[in-house]
């Protein structure tokens, strides 16, 4: 056991920077870095690639970071936790375990966690989807995926084998950062007071620079210097229920009470109640102190027991997407968008597109709410984005807003165009007995197979 | 009476899960928790995001840390795998939510 335990954040969503987890790696005094890179979109799409090829379906960046890291994570023996694994954490795992043999770290051990399929399981069983009690047989050949929230157990069971390196797909984003904390401070998994403060922490880092000063700036009213050049977070975390959360001296952003508040609610319901696979943390009870320049004390805090059922996405196919933009400018710009809208409209009815849901915006004049921009803008883009059961549908969608140039009201240009297959998550819960859970350990000689 | 946007008072953050929205509302000085929590009902905030939220409003007050969390249902066309909207996680409207006036 440890008196103080330190944690940094090295992502906070997959496509997030990359540099500020090498910064804290090299000079963060860690103890462990954490990359959490899932969400609900993420995931749907990492089963999608899967799907086209059984080898990837993990985090896109994967490689990209490790290399950045990887040397001063070694150098400070800091051991890295992530969900990088994402559709595919035995693939990530392998792919990790070469990139360990080629830089020279061949002695480390990568720590996988794989959850067995439960979507069988689910169906035989009759569980239904959370708002839409009959969907899971409605949509049962459509379905891709079904990925239950773990917690922090086979994480904490790796960290006792030893793994330097524990990569895992859909698991609660706190459980990665509470699994070290219980490990090293020796917290009973019924200890639930220590369980809620340490899922608080955990919510506090990970969505990374968020609590730094991110996400966070409006000139005028909120000035945040250094956007450029934010820190990723560092949490100190005492054995007592006490923790620190703060950044690396002479980079941009600010820790401080406003913005540790506004990460507190992100993403929160009723905050007396922020439930995991570990534990229900209660933020009503937390105390927050600004302990000095960039230094946010946390204290106090309370939890109850983990609930019975496990979350579970799952992730179907829902038809195609397409979506294509237009702009016009100057004079009358909204009047000629409005007629581009009426003529698509038209032209969709004419040839019989079939969508399942169809809408117009007109960026410039509220597209985001109701009345939400003035409508004096003199420029004014026509987004059109529709959902149909077949591709072409979507596919002449786009073309119909391409031949506005040739067809439709004079002065329109910029056309941008894309066609995805949409694949929708819903979500079940489950009871916790049905899920089963193996970790693995790739050692040295697992390198390629 | 005078008028004024709760921007000039607190600053607020959106978030999502699945079809449903939360915002939190912090006053920027402790000592203006207690008008906010007169003036910025559920019933308000539901009214000022009109047709964009199909369910209920709800308020959480937090006071030990002297913020309220407002969490929207039916709220997000759908939620992020499904929603046609530009801003499909409704991280915009936090500043719809500030753009609100309230009598002081």
């Amino acid at each position: 056991m440890v008196d103080t335990l330190r944690i940094g954040t090295g992502a906070g969503y997959s496509g997030d920077r990359i540099e500020p987890a090498a910064s804290i790696a090299k000079s963060g005094d860690l103890d462990y870095l954490v990359f959490e890179c899932l969400a609900e979109r993420t995931m749907a799409l990492a089963h999608l690639r899967r799907l086209s090829d059984p080898d990837s379906g993990y985090d896109p960046l994967l490689e990209e970071r490790l290399r950045l890291v990887l040397s001063p994570c070694v150098d400070n023996k800091i051991k890295i936790i992530t969900n990088m694994g994402a559709a595919n954490p035995l693939a990530a795992g392998k792919k990790t375990r070469s990139l360990l043999n080629e830089m020279g770290h061949a002695c480390l051990k990568v720590g996988i966690v794989l959850e067995d399929d439960i979507l069988d399981a689910m169906v035989d069983s009759d569980f239904s989807v959370l708002k839409e009690p009959d969907k899971i047989h409605e949509i049962r050949d459509k379905i891709i995926s079904a990925n239950t929230y773990l917690g922090a157990s086979p994480i904490i069971e790796l960290l006792k084998s030893k793994a330097d390196i524990i990569i895992t797909g859909r698991t609660c984003d706190p459980s990665l950062f509470l699994a070290p904390m219980m490990h090293e401070h020796g917290w009973k998994d019924d200890d639930w007071d220590k369980i809620g403060f340490g899922i608080t922490v955990a919510h506090l880092m990970e969505c990374g620079a968020q609590v730094t000063g991110g996400y966070f700036a409006d000139p005028g009213y909120k000035n945040v210097e250094g956007l450029a050049n934010l820190s990723f977070p560092i949490a100190e975390i005492f054995a007592n229920q006490e923790a620190v959360i703060t950044k690396l001296p002479d980079t941009g952003g600010e820790v401080s009470l406003r913005t540790v508040k506004e990460q507190l609610l992100y993403e929160v319901h009723d905050p007396s109640s922020y439930k995991t696979a570990d534990g229900i943390a209660d933020f009503t009870k937390i105390k927050l102190e600004e302990k000095g320049q960039d230094m946010v004390k946390i204290s106090g805090g309370g939890g109850r027991a983990r609930p019975a059922y496990l979350k579970v996405n799952i992730g179907f196919r829902n038809g195609f997407l397409g979506e294509a933009q237009i702009s016009y400018g100057g004079y009358g710009a909204k009047n000629r968008a409005q007629l581009a809208a009426q003529i698509l409209m038209k032209r969709f009815a004419d040839l019989k597109l079939d969508f399942e849901a169809l809408r117009f915006d007109f960026i410039g004049s509220g597209s985001l709410w109701p009345g939400g921009s003035p409508s004096i803008s003199n420029e004014i883009r026509l987004r059109v984005i529709g959902r149909a059961r077949i591709r072409k549908d979507v596919e002449k969608l786009c073309n119909e807003v391409e031949a506005l140039y040739t067809n439709g009201p004079a002065g329109g240009g910029g056309v941008t165009r894309s066609i995805e297959e949409n694949i929708a998550i819903t979500s079940a819960f489950i009871p916790r007995e049905i899920v089963t859970v193996q970790t693995k350990i790739l050692g040295e000689e697992n390198g390629q197979d | 009476m005078a008028k004024i946007k709760l921007r000039e008072i607190a600053h607020a953050r959106s978030g999502d899960k699945g079809d449903i929205l939360n915002i939190s509302l912090i006053p920027y000085e402790e000592k203006d928790y207690e008008v906010l929590r007169e003036k910025v009902t559920p019933e308000k905030v539901k009214e000022q995001f009109g047709s964009l939220v199909k369910g209920e409003v709800k308020r959480y007050d937090m006071d030990n840390i002297k913020a309220f969390n407002f969490v929207f249902h039916n709220a997000l066309d759908g939620g992020i795998t499904q929603s046609l909207r530009v801003d499909r996680h409704g991280k915009t409207l936090s500043f719809k939510l500030v753009d609100m006036e309230i009598e002081m």
